[in-house]
């Protein structure tokens, strides 16, 4: 077909791919002129896109280790930034995010700064250095530098904890799209969800994984900045929105000023419908303390550091060079759609905010908002509701209510867009979970297969049965999930912050000081990783359960307690007990230069 | 000292800057940001919310690319750097 190997025509195949999803998007638009249902859309959008990722991942069947868990180590610096985008932003960046900034403003984009802002942690501390040391998971970086397999153990328990949270989520948020797109009821759609992500994963493992992860990423950012771009130009707020919203914002402003926030009673608010808001907070004014800003962003940083799922795509790239490089290509590819949230929120509320454009609903009576079809729509699907408390017949700001998700998912239609754009947002969404869960279900697969079947339990298993073994899980656990999440127990936004909260707890100053600290040995990183995770869940619970906290600590930013708590134990208990052995610090210095040979041979 | 201890020694120097200048822009201007959203920024944004929504992120993209060349500056300078691939 192609001349040349696979990894030389990278840019070929996804150009050509690019090409072809922009073409399948022109051929809906034609069929929609000519008539196509909006449901048949929806449907075709989210078939052909799982279809194209499942023939990836049979593509990428591999019979061996090292393809298996670490892609072969041959993913270029770009492609490898392509696929952590995707592997990264799950289906809470890509649909619930813009919804929190529209309905909190500044207090809710500390997670923005701070979702970025991990990265250069992940770049300076970790990652080049968990390269070079060649380990297949971060379990297995831990247990080497340590040593004994009680390390292991506890880094996998801690990897396990926090992805498990951080997957039922993104399987709700497949479910959710699918049920939508697809028309059939939640409970079955997580498992065509489930099913999906599974096709990406199962054969080909990391390789499998890798490769529809970036071809997800094409399809999420198209998805992601089409909308917007289209309506700031229709809207006329400008044809660049990034750098042309300031009229806009200051309008909100104003406007807000204007109306002003008028707090409903708690007897009107049990009308409205779980899970919708009202705008109560400035758009653009700073609306929180700075310690309530810098704790949510410093958590999800460190967070960041320590989630697995982000640390084996870098080792996945061929050096340690390209480790490093590959984690700014990642930021930038993550930045592409973290820069629209803001511009997204800042359209749909002010078209819908401002009685001067046509979109307008605040000021209109409320029997007139009550006929719109795309109200009608959205009320449907109870993420829309008005009322009018006040009973003066015209809709008030504080008488407007809307879900999270209806910021991403209603806008184009408010705005007038043609149905195709929905479809296209759809197939986004679905990119954006499925691509997540399928890095999160391989880390905790990777991590029981290889750290406790095989370091643990069967020294001696042949590659062979360690891959079935891996698969088995990778089944196992994805259907665990599944059940778990169809059973609705939190909202997407809410589990994907403990997760971060608990892998630092865990494993930030564990996977950092074993790099940085050379004196750090086996009893304190056991300490570390077993008070740190001990600690945070007991803070959590206890605030879950009417306990007041301190410093200002939330049940979002526990793991500032656990992770240090973590420190503290990791040091004194380190210092208290005897120094690493000569080996384990040739072995730390060996990891501190790029060159020369990985700690863990090719094959291990 | 060794040539290893002088290449860590300059490793570590580059990583606490890059520290240094991740804090001020992840946490630092926080510290202010009421006061700093009273300014215009960039755009004619207010000046915290730029940075809340564009600033600080790009600033962290520029911040690493400008970190992984200055590291493999220092590998280069005292033949640590890998060779034979990118």
């Amino acid at each position: 077909m192609m001349k040349g190997n696979f990894i030389d025509n990278l840019p070929k195949v996804y150009g050509i791919y690019t090409g072809g999803f922009l073409a399948f998007i022109i051929i809906m638009s034609i069929a929609e002129q000519m008539g196509m249902t909006a449901k048949t859309i929806g449907i075709c959008f989210v078939a052909f896109t799982v279809a194209i990722y499942a023939i990836i991942g049979y593509l990428s069947r591999t019979a061996q280790a090292d393809a298996y868990y670490v892609a072969g180590r041959q993913v270029p610096t770009v492609f490898n930034g392509m696929a952590t985008a995707a592997d990264w932003m799950s289906g809470a960046s890509f649909v619930a995010m813009a919804g929190g900034i529209y309905f909190k403003g500044y207090g809710y984009m500390a997670l923005l700064v701070g979702w970025t802002g991990g990265y250069v942690l992940v770049a300076s501390l970790l990652a080049p250095y968990l390269r070079k040391f060649g380990c297949y998971t971060v379990p297995d970086f831990i247990g080497t530098r340590y040593g004994g397999n009680l390390t292991r153990f506890l880094a996998v328990v801690v990897l396990t904890v926090a992805s498990f949270t951080y997957v039922t989520a993104q399987i709700n948020a497949t479910g959710t799209i699918a049920s939508v797109a697809l028309d059939i009821p939640f409970q079955y759609a997580v498992y065509v969800g489930l099913v999906s992500i599974l096709l990406c994963s199962m054969l080909g493992g990391m390789r499998g994984v890798t490769w529809t992860q970036v071809a997800q990423y094409i399809v999420l950012i198209i998805a992601y900045l089409l909308p917007v771009f289209w309506i700031s130009n229709k809207m006329g707020a400008g044809f660049f929105p990034h750098f042309m919203l300031a009229d806009e914002v200051s309008r909100i402003a104003e406007l807000e000023a204007q109306f002003g926030f008028v707090k409903n009673s708690a007897e009107n608010l049990k009308e409205v419908p779980k899970g919708l808001a009202g705008i109560t907070k400035a758009h653009s004014a700073v609306n929180a303390t700075p310690w309530a800003f810098i704790s949510l962003a410093l958590a999800m940083m460190m967070g960041t550091a320590s989630l697995p799922h982000v640390m084996m795509r870098y080792f996945t790239t061929p050096s340690v060079k390209a480790a490093r490089k590959s984690v700014g290509w990642s930021l930038f590819f993550i930045f592409l759609l973290y820069s629209s949230a803001p511009m997204l929120a800042t359209l749909s509320k002010l078209s819908l905010i401002d009685p001067s454009l046509p979109t307008g609903i605040i000021g209109k009576s409320i029997s007139e908002v009550q006929s719109i079809d795309w109200y009608q729509n959205w009320n449907q699907a109870n993420l829309m509701f008005v009322s009018d408390f006040n009973g003066n017949g015209t809709l008030e700001l504080n008488e407007f209510f809307m879900g999270g998700k209806a910021v991403v998912l209603a806008t184009p239609e408010i705005a007038g867009l043609p149905y195709v754009i929905s479809g296209l947002v759809a197939a986004g969404g679905m990119a954006a979970a499925m691509s997540t869960a399928d890095g999160l279900i391989l880390a905790i697969a990777n991590a029981i297969s290889h750290d406790v079947y095989y370091k643990i339990i069967d020294p001696k298993a042949e590659t062979a049965k360690r891959l079935v073994v891996a698969r088995v899980l990778l089944v196992v656990i994805g259907f665990a999930g599944a059940t778990i999440a169809a059973m609705e127990i939190q909202g997407i936004l809410g589990s994907v912050i403990w997760a971060f909260d608990f892998a630092m707890s865990g494993l930030f100053f564990p996977l950092v000081l074993g790099v940085w600290w050379k004196r750090a040995n086996r009893e304190g990183a056991i300490a570390g990783m077993a008070l740190g995770l001990i600690s945070g869940a007991g803070y959590l619970i206890w605030v879950r359960n009417g306990g007041s906290g301190f410093l200002g600590i939330t049940q979002l930013t526990f793991g500032i307690f656990g992770s240090a708590v973590s420190l503290v134990a990791m040091v004194v208990v380190s210092l208290m007990t005897s120094a690493p052995s000569a080996a384990t610090q040739r072995m730390v210095d060996e990891v501190r230069v790029p060159s020369g040979k990985s700690i863990l041979g090719k094959q291990h | 000292m060794s040539k290893q201890e002088q290449h860590w020694e300059k490793s570590r120097g580059l990583l606490f800057m890059t520290l240094a200048i991740w804090f001020v822009f992840s946490i630092g201007i926080f510290l202010f940001g009421a006061e700093m959203n009273e300014v215009t920024g960039p755009f004619g944004y207010p000046l915290t919310y730029w940075f809340t929504c564009q600033g600080s992120l790009g600033i962290f993209v520029i911040l690493i690319f400008w970190f992984a060349n200055r590291q493999e500056k220092i590998d280069e300078e005292f033949g640590f750097s890998e060779r034979g691939d990118d």
